[in-house]
């Protein structure tokens, strides 16, 4: 045993196959191109099959990690996708956009002499092999109970929750404010690292297991979450996401040319703006980008700004490389494609021209003082080291807030002081009868997989609700 | 789909009228809110806000005039034909309540936004005076729907054409002139409710105004509508439409609205070229 996983840990992790960062730089298609069968197989055959396997640990929705892997490594792919839907209904979203590193792949035991399970790019071929050449055979569904749930919105935790109560026999309706379902996943991720393809095939698989998806519905507007109640619904899960952009709020920020990085992707990913005059919504091409922020957001605004022609892309934050938000591959990626990291940088002000346009910004240099409430390091201004970097265009991608367009007209339902809605964190469930709450709109901007997680764990609650009682 | 039950020209053939079929929206909407429209898989959200919501037929009616590319596909659209998307009521109601007179001015079509306001206003119980204007008699539009919404009904055209010659802001000076107006609600063209704004300012006569910023989503996740009012920034899309006139940087919207100008002036040439050539 101990030689055959010496063996193991010396093959090497089975590399992802890329576009080459000079030729993808400027197309919107996707940067992985995927394993093959033969890649697949290799890399599966890596995993040591631990007895206490710490990768399903690190996973926010409890994969049964080395049980998928072997399969593939045996050679069935549809044993494989059926293992993997029985805890993730969102596994090709999942294999694309989890940050594996600091989850399953960072408890990987092979990680702690070399190289770990590549778990996310396995995960993703079996999803895949699925969609391209997969049975199409749909899961059970349990017996209607005729107890009827809504979902609000529709993005990874409001697919995941739907999904879950289908397949137990309650009728679902999703309710999405935009006029395509998917969330963050179609206005948030672009093309290049998410395919909306794939995001519309797992909502059709929802679809066809006969979940309602109703789009250009905003809960809170249209409808209130109370008169859902009145129309019948037994139980309503509120999955809005964080939905309100941060500003630096510093002087110029006005200026034509400076967008939120949820305006901007919105218009790129959503509307399909990169593909204007084609379409018909425009987006501003920057010549010289400046993107505020170091997280997942901000990688995905300046990958998108070189997409569009950018001659340079900058992207400015104040703390240091160690501290940047985004996972590893996003940087690696963005640095690859010729976007440059102005770190421990700081903008001050904005500045414009007499038509209102921005045309550069000044910035301070930071270093790294005392530990601050994040244990972070905090970074701290040098005094005088002002300069100015030149730029026509800026996106703000420094985070998000709770959006209150729901949450003002729900009066009865507690929120915290940030604005996010309370929710217990064992079952999702709000201070106001029926209703549970999950994804961001609980938790601030996280990530994908942590709200599906959330969704998970909401939608077991929602049907002992359902069947028990609150 | 949202289907077209009734559609109009106007103000020779440059405006034209929607009446949309949306139930749930009719139920909700409230006079001052907005919706955001699309017509096709590829188009723009545009938002416009409501002229008239009729709940028991369960329609809403929009005015818009032919601007760009996405408003010349809108005003293609025939009755039995309909928009893909129609997202709302979105946007804070106007607050209606008796004040006393009440001064409402509309300019373009600003004057079919003004509609149902003017009409609540006097439903209220205030004393409604109506100032409505436009470039000439021909661009002049709703002048019979505003006189019955109001107590008294002033018109202006630029050209004299029709009316009193010369810019609302000369009659609203002699309405203002005669005392008592409790509130101004002025409704049009950035310029006019700027000028409004300023003159309403030097009486002390509050003002409230309609914005109609760039926008995508309409519920405060893009951003794009940022306005500054009285130093801060908010968001046209959920802290208004409506903000006090006295109080908006009205030079900053105007250079924030010329944002996609070349864009739009492309785009909507190309989609000309191409509808010609057919």
């Amino acid at each position: 045993m101990a030689e055959k996983a010496a063996k193991k840990t010396k093959n090497p992790r089975v590399p992802m196959p890329e576009q080459d960062p000079k030729v993808r730089a400027r197309n919107f298609l996707e940067v992985p191109t995927g394993y093959t069968a033969k890649m697949a197989q290799d890399e599966a055959a890596r995993c040591l099959q631990c007895k206490k396997p710490g990768c399903v640990e690190g996973c926010p929705v409890g994969v049964d990690i080395p049980g998928f892997i072997d399969l593939i490594a045996q050679g069935d792919m549809t044993g494989s996708i059926r293992n993997l839907w029985a805890k993730n209904a969102l596994p090709a979203v999942c294999g694309r956009v989890c940050p594996q590193e600091i989850q399953c792949e960072g408890k990987c035991i092979l990680a702690k002499k070399g190289d770990p399970v590549a778990i996310g790019n396995l995960e993703r071929y079996a999803a895949d092999y699925e969609r391209e050449k997969g049975t199409g055979e749909l899961p059970p569904v349990a017996a209607p109970t005729g107890k009827k749930v809504a979902v609000v919105g529709s993005g990874p935790s409001g697919l995941t929750v739907a999904g879950d109560l289908i397949l137990k026999g309650h009728e679902v309706t999703i309710f999405e404010a935009f006029h395509k379902p998917g969330g963050v996943l179609v206005y948030g991720i672009p093309e290049f690292r998410l395919p909306k393809d794939i995001v519309a095939q797992e909502v059709n698989f929802l679809s066809r297991l006969g979940v309602n998806v109703e789009c250009n519905v905003v809960v809170g507007r249209t409808v209130s979450v109370d008169e859902l109640f009145e129309q019948g619904f037994d139980a309503v899960y509120i999955g809005v996401g964080a939905g309100l952009p941060r500003f630096m709020n510093i002087p110029g920020e006005n200026l034509v040319g400076i967008l939120s990085a949820n305006e901007y992707l919105t218009r790129a990913n959503l509307m399909k703006a990169y593909k204007f005059p084609e379409v018909d919504t425009p987006i501003p091409i920057g010549k010289n980008v400046v993107v505020l922020g170091a997280g997942n957001v901000a990688m995905d605004s300046a990958r998108t700004a070189m997409r569009l022609g950018a001659d340079s892309v900058k992207v400015v934050y104040r703390r240091s490389r160690e501290e940047m938000p985004a996972r590893v591959a996003e940087i690696h990626h963005a640095e690859e494609e010729g976007i440059e990291l102005f770190l421990l940088t700081n903008p001050t002000r904005y500045i414009g021209n007499d038509k209102g346009r921005l045309t550069g910004m000044e910035c301070l240099k930071m270093e790294l003082g005392e530990p601050d409430d994040s244990g972070r390091r905090r970074p701290v201004a040098i005094k005088g080291s002002e300069f100015e970097i030149e730029c026509d265009l800026c996106i703000v991608a420094v985070g998000s807030g709770a959006n209150p367009l729901l949450t003002g007209e729900t009066p009865d339902m507690q929120l915290n002081r940030w604005g996010n809605v309370v929710a217990d964190e064992k079952n999702g469930k709000t201070t106001k009868k029926g209703v549970w709450a999950g994804g961001d709109i609980v938790t601030g901007a996280a990530t994908v997989i942590l709200a599906m997680g959330a969704g998970r764990a909401a939608a077991d609650s929602i049907h002992d609700y359902l069947m028990l009682g609150w | 789909m949202f289907t077209i039950v009734r559609r109009e020209e106007m103000s020779e053939g440059t405006v034209v009228l929607n009446e949309i079929e949306a139930p749930r929206i009719a139920q909700k909407a409230r006079p001052g809110q907005f919706v955001i429209l699309k017509t096709g898989e590829e188009g723009e959200r545009i938002p416009l806000t409501m002229a008239d919501t009729d709940p028991e037929k369960g329609t809403i009616t929009v005015i818009y005039m032919i601007v760009g590319k996405s408003t010349a596909l809108f005003g293609q659209l025939q009755v039995g034909e309909g928009y893909t998307d129609v997202i709302g009521p979105l946007g804070k109601p106007t607050h209606l309540e008796k004040l006393g007179k009440v001064i409402c001015v509309g300019g373009g079509t600003g004057v079919a936004v003004l509609h149902p306001i003017t009409r609540g206003l006097k439903e209220v119980g205030n004393e409604v005076v109506c100032i409505i204007g436009a470039r000439n008699k021909g661009l002049l539009m709703l002048e019979e729907e505003m006189r019955a919404a109001s107590h008294d009904l002033r018109v202006c055209t630029d050209d004299g054409s029709y009316g009193h010659h010369g810019f609302v802001t000369d009659v609203l000076k002699e309405v203002l002139d005669d005392g008592d107006a409790k509130l101004v609600v002025a409704i049009g063209p950035v310029p006019m409710m700027k000028a409004v704004s300023n003159l309403t300012r030097e009486y002390g006569v509050e003002t409230m105004v309609s914005l109609n910023p760039i926008m995508v989503d309409g519920t405060g996740m893009c951003g794009g509508c940022r306005v500054t009012v009285g130093g801060e920034t908010k968001f046209a899309c959920v802290d208004g439409p409506e903000f006090d006139g006295h109080l908006v940087d009205f030079d900053e919207l105007t250079l924030r609205l010329q944002a996609y100008l070349e864009d739009e002036r492309k785009c909507h040439q190309d989609h000309c070229n191409i509808r010609d050539a057919k």
